[in-house]
C-alpha cells in the first residue's frame, strides 16, 4: 500500500476541535500518499477538513492521533525546534489570503523564509546569493519590476505570485497550496494555477492544491474527496 | 535576521509606539536634571562646609579650653601621625559684633574665631574665599591698601558684583577718618554757636521756661558727637593694652601687627593706624539687593567693636575695637553670618587664656588636616580612643554638618525613588501599547510561524521593539537631560523673561547660579534603569506573541 516513492504520506489522521461540551470531530481517520512530482488536488465541501488536513502536513498544528511521514521520516512528533526547521526548509506553503508581510516589499517577502533561517551573520554571508535567488523567482513570475513595492500597491495576482515564489525560495520538497485563487478573479486564478502547473511539469514540484472549486482541481494529477473527515474513494 | 528587519520596520512604521515612549525619556531627562541640581547643590554645600571646617576638629567642651596646645599636637601625632598632613590651634567663643551704620548701632551675634595666620590656610579652604588677592596667597591682618575685587572670585562666569568694595582698605579709612573730622568740627562749631546763642538769651532774662527748651536740642547734638567720636576716643585705651600686651604674645616675624602699635604715649592716628584686624563673613557686613549687586554696611578699613567672655569663672564680658581687613565668603550663610576671624594670639591675651606662670596659652579646639586618601572616621575613632570623651571631642567635619547632610541625601534619593516610579508608569504604557501591536500583528505572527519561525524568534522581536524603544526613549532621555543641565542657567533666565517671576533669587540662595554636578554613574545607572523597564514591560506581550497558535493566528483578521 505505501509506495516507495511516496513523498508524502499519511495515516489515519484524526483531529478534533473543541468548544465547550461540543466536540467536533474533523479528521477522522485520514489516509493520504503524495508522490514525488505529483500535482494533487483535494476537494471537499466547506467543513469537510481539508484546509486542516494541510495545516497538519504543513505542521502548523498537531494531530490527536495518526502519523505523518515526510520521506522516510515521521515528522508529526518531532520536538518543536526540529519542526520549525522543516517548515522552513522542506514545506513551502501558500494561502487564499497570500498572507504577506505589509512591512516588507516584496523582495523581502520573498527573503523572509531565508532570513527566518538565517542568523546575522550568517545572513551578511549568504545575502547576496538568496537576494539573487529571489529576484530570479520574482522575474520568472512577471515581477521583475516589482521588487521594491509594498504588498499593499500589488494586485492580488501579483501578490499571490510573490507569496507562491516566497514558498518556493526555500526549495522545498512539497508546496502545499490551500485556495490559492480563491480571493481571485477567473482570469487571474487561471494564470495562478497555469504557473503551478507550469512548475509542477518544469520543475517536478510536488504540489498539494485544496479548492472547493471542481474545475480548479481537475487541472491536478489525481483527485482526493474529503467528505466529513474521510477521503471519499475516488 | 529578520527580527531585526521587523524591528527596525515596526520602529518606522508605529510612531505611536514612540509616544509611549516620550514618557520614558521625561522620566530619564527629569531623573538626570534632578540629580544633577541635587548633587551640585550637595557637592557645593559640602565643599563649603569642609572648606571652613577641617577634616577633622578636635575641641574641648569647655569654653575656657585646654592648656598647652603643642602637647596636645604632640600626642595627636602620636595616635595618628601617619594620616595627619597639619594642624592649628584656633580658640573659639561666642561674641557680640557691633558697628555703626549712619549713626545708629548694629549688633550682631557672632562666632569669634582666633586662627594661627600662617598654618589656618594650610589646614582649611579658609584663605581660598577672602576677597582680597593678596590675603588668598597669604593671608595677613594688616589692612590692605586698596585692590579688594569687585567680582565674587569664585565664580566662573556672571558673579555678583561689589563696586563698593572699590576704594575698601586705607583709602576708605583715610576718607572716613577725614569726613569725622569734618563732622566733628562742624558739630562743635554748631555746639559752640548754640551756647552761645542760649548764654545770650539766658542773659536778656526769662529764666523760667527758657533753659528747658534749649537743653533738648543740645542734647541730641551731644549724642550724634559722641558717635561719631566712638570710634576715634577708643582707640588710645585699645592701643595702651595692645602695647601692654605685645612683649608676651608669641609673635611670628614679621609682624603684621606693627600698625596697630602705636609708639607709647602718643595718641593713635587712626588715617595712618589700625586697631588688631578681623576678618568677618561677608553675610555680616552685607546684603544682596534683588538685582544681584551686593550692598556693604561696613567695609574693610572701618572699625568695629566686639564684645566677648573672659577665660575666667564667671566668665566677665570685654569690649575692644577691631579693623576690618578683608571679608571672606564661604557661601555657607551659616557660616558667613556667625564666624569672624582673629588672630589667634590677641584672642588669648585679652580673654586672659594665658597662663602668666607658665606662659602657655590655652585654645579651644585643634583643627585637623589629614593626608588624602586617609580615612576620616578611622583616624577620629583612634583619636576618640585617645582622648578622653568627656573632656574632648573629636568629630569629623561630616559630623559637624551631619544632619544636614543626611537629610540632603534623604531628600535625593526619595525623589529618585518618585521618579523611577513615573518611568515605571510609563513602562505601563509599553505594555499596553505593545499587546495592542501584538493583537494588530497576530496575522503577521502566524505567517512568520508558517515560514518557520520559532516562538523564541516571535519574542525575540518583540522583546528587540522594547529594547529598541527603551534606548530611543533613554537616549532621547539623556540628550535632553544633558542638554537641560548644562544651560540651566540660561534657561533660568529665559523662564524669568517669560514669566517675570524669579525662579532662583540670588537674593535668596547664596549661590548666585544653579550649581550642577554630572555624576556619569547615576546616569549609567538611570539609563539602564529606564531601558530595563522598557525591556521587562514588552515581556508580557512577546510571550503572549511566542505562544500564538499559528493556525489561529492565521486566521485572524
Amino acid at each position: 500500500m505505501i509506495k516507495a516513492s511516496s513523498l508524502l504520506r499519511v495515516r489515519d489522521l484524526r483531529k478534533s476541535y473543541r468548544s465547550g461540551d461540543h466536540r467536533l470531530d474533523v479528521l477522522r481517520g485520514v489516509d493520504f500518499d503524495l508522490a514525488t512530482g505529483e500535482f494533487v488536488s483535494v476537494v471537499g465541501q466547506s467543513g469537510s477538513g481539508k484546509s486542516t488536513l494541510l495545516h497538519l502536513m504543513g505542521l502548523l498544528d498537531a494531530a490527536d492521533s495518526g502519523e505523518i511521514a515526510l520521506g522516510d521520516t515521521r515528522i508529526d512528533r518531532l520536538p518543536s525546534a526540529r519542526r520549525d526547521r522543516l517548515r522552513n526548509s522542506a514545506i513551502g506553503m501558500v494561502f487564499q489570503a497570500y498572507h504577506l508581510l505589509p512591512e516588507l516589499d516584496a523582495l523581502e517577502n520573498v527573503l523572509a523564509p531565508l532570513m527566518v533561517r538565517h542568523g546575522v551573520i550568517e545572513w551578511l554571508r549568504v545575502r547576496r546569493e538568496a537576494r539573487a535567488r529571489a529576484a530570479d523567482l520574482l522575474t520568472r513570475f512577471g515581477l521583475g519590476g516589482r521588487l521594491h513595492h509594498k504588498p499593499r500597491q500589488l494586485s492580488g495576482g501579483e501578490m499571490q505570485r510573490v507569496a507562491i515564489a516566497r514558498a518556493l525560495v526555500t526549495q522545498p520538497r512539497v508546496l502545499l497550496a490551500d485556495e490559492p485563487t480563491g480571493n481571485l478573479d477567473e482570469a487571474t486564478g487561471g494564470e495562478i494555477l497555469d504557473t503551478l502547473c507550469e512548475l509542477n511539469r518544469a520543475d517536478g514540484l510536488s504540489i498539494v492544491l485544496v479548492t472547493h472549486d471542481a474545475a480548479i482541481a481537475r487541472r491536478a494529477d489525481r483527485i482526493v474527496r474529503l467528505a466529513a473527515g474521510r477521503v471519499e474513494a475516488a | 535576521m529578520y527580527k531585526l528587519l521587523l524591528c527596525w520596520r515596526y520602529l518606522r512604521t508605529r510612531w505611536i509606539a514612540l509616544a509611549s515612549v516620550v514618557s520614558v525619556t521625561l522620566g530619564v531627562a527629569t531623573m538626570i536634571v534632578v540629580n544633577a541640581v541635587m548633587a551640585g547643590f550637595s557637592h557645593e554645600m559640602q565643599t563649603r562646609i569642609h572648606g571652613i571646617l577641617s577634616d577633622i576638629v578636635f575641641e574641648a567642651h569647655s569654653l575656657s579650653g585646654f592648656q598647652d596646645p603643642a602637647w596636645h599636637m604632640e600626642e595627636i601625632r602620636r595616635a595618628a601621625g601617619d594620616d595627619i598632613a597639619g594642624m592649628t590651634p584656633t580658640v573659639a567663643v561666642p561674641a557680640m559684633l557691633s558697628f555703626q551704620v549712619r549713626g545708629q548701632w548694629i549688633t550682631r551675634q557672632i562666632m569669634f574665631i582666633g586662627i594661627d595666620e600662617t598654618t589656618h590656610a594650610y589646614v582649611s579652604d579658609f584663605g581660598r574665599y577672602l576677597q582680597h588677592p593678596g590675603n588668598r596667597e597669604r593671608l595677613s591682618f594688616a589692612l590692605r591698601e586698596g585692590g579688594y575685587d569687585t567680582v565674587d572670585s569664585q565664580s566662573d562666569g556672571p558673579g555678583p558684583t561689589r563696586p563698593a568694595l572699590e576704594g575698601a582698605g586705607w583709602p576708605h579709612r583715610r576718607m572716613r577718618v577725614e569726613r569725622e573730622r569734618v563732622w566733628r568740627e562742624k558739630l562743635e562749631a554748631d555746639r559752640a554757636k548754640a551756647a552761645a546763642d542760649q548764654a545770650a538769651e539766658g542773659a536778656s532774662g526769662d529764666e523760667g521756661v527758657q533753659p528747658a527748651s534749649a537743653v533738648g536740642p543740645v542734647r541730641s547734638v551731644d549724642q550724634q558727637v559722641d558717635a561719631v567720636l566712638a570710634a576715634t576716643s577708643q582707640p588710645v585705651a585699645a592701643a595702651v593694652v595692645n602695647e601692654q600686651a605685645a612683649p608676651s604674645t608669641p609673635t611670628k616675624a614679621p609682624d603684621p601687627f606693627k600698625a596697630a602699635r602705636p609708639e607709647e604715649g602718643r595718641a593713635m592716628d587712626p588715617a595712618k593706624e589700625q586697631f588688631t584686624g578681623i576678618v568677618p563673613g561677608i553675610g555680616l557686613a552685607s546684603f544682596r539687593d534683588s538685582t544681584g549687586v551686593d550692598r556693604f554696611l561696613v567695609l574693610p578699613g572701618d572699625d568695629v567693636k566686639v564684645t566677648f567672655p573672659t577665660a575666667g569663672t564667671p566668665p566677665k564680658a570685654v569690649s575692644d575695637t577691631f579693623t576690618i581687613v578683608d571679608f571672606y565668603e564661604s557661601k555657607m550663610s551659616e557660616y558667613d553670618s556667625n564666624f569672624v576671624f582673629v588672630p589667634i594670639a590677641q584672642l588669648q591675651r585679652m580673654r586672659g587664656m594665658i597662663d602668666p606662670q607658665s606662659g602657655l596659652a590655652s585654645v579651644n579646639s585643634i583643627q585637623i588636616k589629614l593626608k588624602d586618601g586617609a580615612d576620616l572616621d578611622v583616624v577620629r575613632d583612634r583619636l576618640r580612643k585617645v582622648f578622653p570623651a568627656d573632656m574632648y571631642a573629636v568629630s569629623t567635619w561630616r559630623d559637624k554638618q551631619g544632619p544636614l547632610l543626611s537629610a540632603v541625601e534623604m531628600e535625593m534619593s526619595v525623589l529618585n525613588i518618585l521618579l523611577f516610579l513615573i518611568i515605571a508608569v510609563a513602562g505601563f504604557g509599553i505594555l499596553a501599547i505593545f499587546f495592542m501591536i501584538v493583537v494588530e500583528k497576530t496575522r503577521d505572527i502566524g505567517i512568520l510561524k508558517s515560514l518557520g519561525a520559532g516562538s523564541t524568534g516571535i519574542a525575540g522581536i518583540f522583546l528587540g521593539y522594547g529594547l529598541f524603544l527603551g534606548l530611543v526613549g533613554a537616549g532621547a532621555g539623556l540628550a535632553l537631560g544633558l542638554a537641560i543641565v548644562l544651560n540651566i542657567n540660561s534657561i533660568r533666565a529665559g523662564v524669568e523673561w517669560c514669566t517675570g517671576q524669579r525662579v532662583f533669587d540670588p537674593s535668596i540662595y547664596y549661590f548666585f547660579k544653579i550649581p550642577t554636578v554630572i555624576d556619569p554613574f547615576t546616569i549609567a545607572w538611570i539609563i539602564a534603569g529606564a531601558v530595563a523597564i522598557a525591556v521587562a514591560s514588552s515581556v508580557l506581550p512577546a510571550l503572549r506573541a511566542a505562544r500564538l497558535h499559528p493556525v489561529e493566528a492565521l486566521r485572524h483578521d
